[in-house]
């Protein structure tokens, strides 16, 4: 039950920085996912915060306390890598009871801490299995069992699902999110995946080239992202050049048809090109009235993927990507067809950066 | 019955037997030839082990190995080889540490490594020479030390020519075999590991003790089982260094060889089979420890 | 991630430094000293113009070359029939490969003395082309293990079934597939197994002194029991000469399938693979 707060941490080896100005508050029990092409500095920033590599600037508290230069055994910090990081020569039970018998727990309560924490992952039978003859996804539960087992004030998680296949990454990375929030531990978790950073967070700080372009919600971050990057990033995007009318009522015109944008482009003066953005959800097929304004499309591609349809079509000149429900008695358009997509001003995110 | 049975086997079924035949041709210039020069040697030796000059069976040659001389001999090598491969294995392990976890630049690990590659090939009359011209009477660095120092080691006891002499010369071919051997389980200690650790609140040497060094055990021991096993079968080295005054177990068998100086053929079969036994234990346990830790490098 | 430098690493590696490199700078010290009081090649020169050198020299060359010879015909399709058609023999096969490691060559040539000597079926030992033929033989079962290793080490690489398979897909014949796809991307894996065998052959001692051949191993025995300075020359040229072939094979086994080793080959072969 910790808060977690880095202050202005900058990190750079040799001549190259790696993270820059990096500004965070988490509360207690939050659940946040750095997310980022890698090489970005997600990582760094979590090493920095283990204790595993030192700040060049800035500082960083738990709790109040600054641990800055703390090393990392010092910080009372619980740590998942990526994968094979269990101990090969120990069981599962030795393995989660390390960090217990580090601190000099005494044998019968580790043994019962050992037991509960087994359970919590569902293997309670497998104490006396060594490592290699667990699946990966096994082997990734007992590495969280042995990073809670000490009671960590901060759970650090490194991409601990990359190695797994695409099944277990997705029921591992729920029970990851039902543990932690039923121990209520604060938690970062490092990951390039966004969907994974959009299903398990409270906040996800996207990060790009050392920086941390925004901090938010999944759904701010989705829906209402701040720069092209993250737009870009964060799930898929069609983007449009429109010609400015009317900046302070939001009137521009795509194809020369009329757009209100609820999102101003306030510095914009009238005449000026501006690039706005459209998730794919946000392009209907058909004529609608609920939408504002309509613009004839041609279908290039159609990709079943079962509830859902995605269709890729040249609209206004550029090519883009629409969804649309799969409804068993409406076969969607062939390739080559003509079809009509309505679209709204106000779902549309105007790209500044 | 029949006629169903060959009503189910398509055509191709019935071929398959007589291609089987001409697929096992083609393994038959190996296994002549290794059946030839290898096995068929071996075994006429370990035959004759078991025999009497005139062929009946007995267990006497084997028995005849305790006599003092030839137990003497074994004794010899056997301690021979444990100190060099002792030797070989802590310093080879302390340098594989060094070069792999001390921060040592890549094209000095790669030059090390590349060195090792040939000096454990290098064994045989020319490293005798080397180190004679090196720990030789009139050796380079006796001279120095006699010179420069004022410590004459011929006088104090040491001879290159005797037991420590010879285990600093098999060091020169253990150590770099041990370095290119032991590297990989080296390497194998994940960053990860010592990073848990460290997270959980041990310290360096709880690391090494609980985790590094256990992890380690079983390629440091295969490892040095390999180095033993490659100092009991030198012999090109001790000859060119001791001509044959210094009777390890492979010399004794070379002088018997040589003019029958154990005046029984029978017993000589023995010799080898002697020999081949210890060399085969120490490579099965080898292999037996490198699978247990191959097993946890995945 | 632990890249911090350590003062006790430095001491134990100047230590093995020296270890490695002062024997080596001591006998070429020493190998100069042959005329008295003053440095000098004489030693080399001693020794390169001698005789008896140049025969024992030439003696082990051929018989490596030999060995080298009947050990890539022997193993290279010996592993690539195991690998492709009786997968269930290789544990066999590598048993017997391995053989040698344990069996030292003392031994090994001890029962090819009496198995071959002058009253056996086949007296190989009382011929002087017979005991050739037992160094030969005994040159390929010492570096059996290595080329057995460096030769399916290369198939392994470059998973030859799938490749046979791919080429038999498109038409070509066994011999057709041997030649112009599984031998041309094994080469550097036979190259690297043909440079062991010679190093390990060419100063071998064991086999050719029990068998009474004048090859270089008994001549540097005897030479290092006659005189003083020019074993050492001779220790330094071997140890050069081990280099040489290290870097031979090392450059063999890190080159890419493309690259050639003369710009102006490249032509030609790529004419002739047409």
């Amino acid at each position: 039950m910790s808060q977690l707060t880095l202050r202005s941490v900058f990190k750079s080896f040799g001549a190259t920085a790696v993270v820059r100005d990096f500004k965070l508050t988490m509360r207690d029990g939050e659940f946040l996912s750095l997310l980022g092409p890698s090489g970005c500095g997600k990582t760094t920033v979590l090493r920095m915060v283990a204790g595993f590599e030192s700040p060049s600037a800035g500082q960083i508290e738990i709790d109040g306390r600054d641990v800055t230069h703390l090393r990392p055994a010092q910080r009372n910090i619980g740590m998942m890598f990526q994968a094979y990081a269990l101990f090969p020569n120990m069981t599962v039970g030795e393995n989660v009871a390390f960090g217990l018998k580090v601190k000099g727990v005494g044998r019968d309560e580790r043994e019962a801490r050992v037991a509960d924490m087994l359970r919590l992952i569902g293997l309670p039978d497998l104490g006396a299995r060594y490592p290699f003859q667990l699946s990966g996804g096994q082997q990734q539960r007992v590495a969280l069992a042995r990073a809670l087992a000490p009671q960590p004030k901060v759970l650090l998680l490194d991409e601990p699902l990359s190695a797994l296949d695409a099944k277990v990454r997705v029921s591992l990375r729920t029970e990851i999110r039902q543990i932690q929030q039923e121990m209520g531990i604060t938690t970062i978790f490092v990951t390039h995946d966004q969907e994974e950073a959009m299903s398990i967070s409270d906040r996800i700080v996207v990060m790009n080239g050392g920086v941390a372009d925004q901090i938010g919600t999944p759904f701010e971050i989705y829906n209402r992202p701040t720069t092209r990057f993250v737009a870009n990033f964060v799930g898929t995007l069609n983007t449009f050049e429109v010609k400015v009318v009317d900046p302070a009522l939001g009137r521009v015109t795509l194809a020369d048809q009329p757009l209100t944008l609820s999102d101003r482009p306030l510095g914009a003066r009238a005449g000026d090109t501006l690039s706005i953005a459209l998730r794919p959800e946000a392009l209907r097929l058909g004529r609608s009235d609920a939408h504002e304004t309509t613009l004839p499309a041609r279908i290039d591609d159609v990709h079943f993927m079962g509830s859902v349809i995605r269709l890729r079509a040249m609209m206004a000149g550029v090519p883009v990507s629409l969804d649309t429900f799969n409804r068993p008695d409406v076969p969607p358009p062939v390739p080559g067809s003509m079809v009509e997509v309505s679209l709204s001003g106000h779902e549309a995110i105007v790209l500044n950066g | 019955m029949t006629d169903r049975a060959d009503a189910m086997h398509p055509p191709a079924r019935r071929l398959s037997v007589p291609r089987k035949l001409w697929d096992l041709l083609g393994l038959v210039p190996f296994l002549g030839f290794a059946f030839l020069f290898l096995v068929a040697p071996v075994f006429y030796l370990v035959v004759g082990a078991f025999q009497t000059p005139d062929g009946t069976f007995t267990f006497d040659n084997m028995l005849g190995l305790a006599a003092p001389n030839i137990a003497n001999s074994f004794w010899l090598s056997i301690r021979l080889s444990f100190a060099s491969a002792a030797l070989g294995t802590v310093a080879g392990l302390l340098l594989a540490q060094a070069l792999i976890l001390g921060g040592m630049p890549a094209w000095l690990r790669q030059a090390i490594t590349t060195f090792s590659g040939v000096a454990s090939n290098f064994a045989g009359v020319p490293l005798a020479f080397a180190f004679i011209a090196t720990l030789g009477r009139l050796g380079l660095v006796t001279l120095i030390l006699r010179d420069v120092f004022g410590w004459n080691i011929y006088a104090s006891g040491f001879s290159l020519f005797s037991f420590w002499g010879l285990t600093l010369t098999y060091l020169y071919f253990q150590l770099p075999l041990m370095l290119l051997v032991i590297t990989p389980a080296v390497e194998g200690l994940r960053s990860e590991w010592r990073e848990a650790a460290e997270s959980m609140g041990a310290s360096g040497w709880q690391y090494w003790r609980m985790i590094g060094a256990p992890v380690l055990a079983p390629s440091v021991m295969g490892c040095f089982l390999l180095l033993f096993a490659n100092a009991f079968g030198t012999l090109a080295t001790v000859i060119a260094l001791t001509g044959s005054n210094f009777s390890v177990v492979p010399i004794v068998l070379f002088q018997q060889i040589r003019g029958n100086v154990l005046y029984n053929p029978n017993l000589g079969y023995a010799l080898a089979v002697g020999m081949i036994l210890v060399m085969l234990v120490s490579n099965l346990l080898y292999m037996l420890l490198r699978r247990r830790a191959e097993r946890w490098q995945k | 991630m632990n890249r911090k430098f350590r003062p006790g690493a430095v001491i134990i590696v100047t230590l093995a430094c020296l270890y490695f490199l002062v024997p080596l700078y001591a006998t070429f010290q020493f190998s100069l000293q042959m005329r008295r009081g003053e440095l000098s090649f004489d030693a080399y020169r001693s020794v390169l113009s001698s005789d008896v050198f140049l025969r024992a020299f030439t003696y082990s060359v051929v018989a490596s070359i030999a060995a080298i010879i009947v050990g890539v015909l022997l193993i290279a399709p010996t592993a690539y029939w195991v690998r492709l058609r009786l997968p269930k023999l290789r544990p066999l096969v590598e048993f017997l490969s391995f053989l040698p490691l344990i069996i030292p060559a003392v031994v090994l040539v001890f029962g090819q003395i009496r198995l071959f000597g002058s009253s056996s079926i086949l007296p190989l030992t009382t011929t002087e082309i017979g005991t050739n033929t037992l160094v030969v033989a005994g040159y390929v079962v010492i570096s059996l293990p290595y080329m057995y290793r460096a030769i399916d080490n290369g198939m392994a690489a470059i998973d030859i079934s799938t490749l046979t398979e791919a080429a038999e897909s498109l038409g070509a014949s066994r011999l057709r597939t041997i030649a112009t796809v599984i031998l041309p991307n094994l080469r550097s894996a036979i190259v690297s197994g043909a440079f062991l065998t010679f190093s390990i052959s060419l100063g071998e001692f064991v086999i050719a002194s029990l068998l009474n051949r004048p090859a270089f191993g008994p001549y540097l025995v005897q030479l290092g029991e006659d005189r003083a300075y020019e074993p050492a020359a001779l220790a330094i040229l071997s140890f050069a000469l081990t280099w040489v072939l290290m870097g031979v094979m090392q450059a063999f086994a890190l080159r890419k399938p493309n690259q050639r080793w003369l710009r102006r080959r490249t032509s030609a072969a790529g004419k002739s693979s047409t």
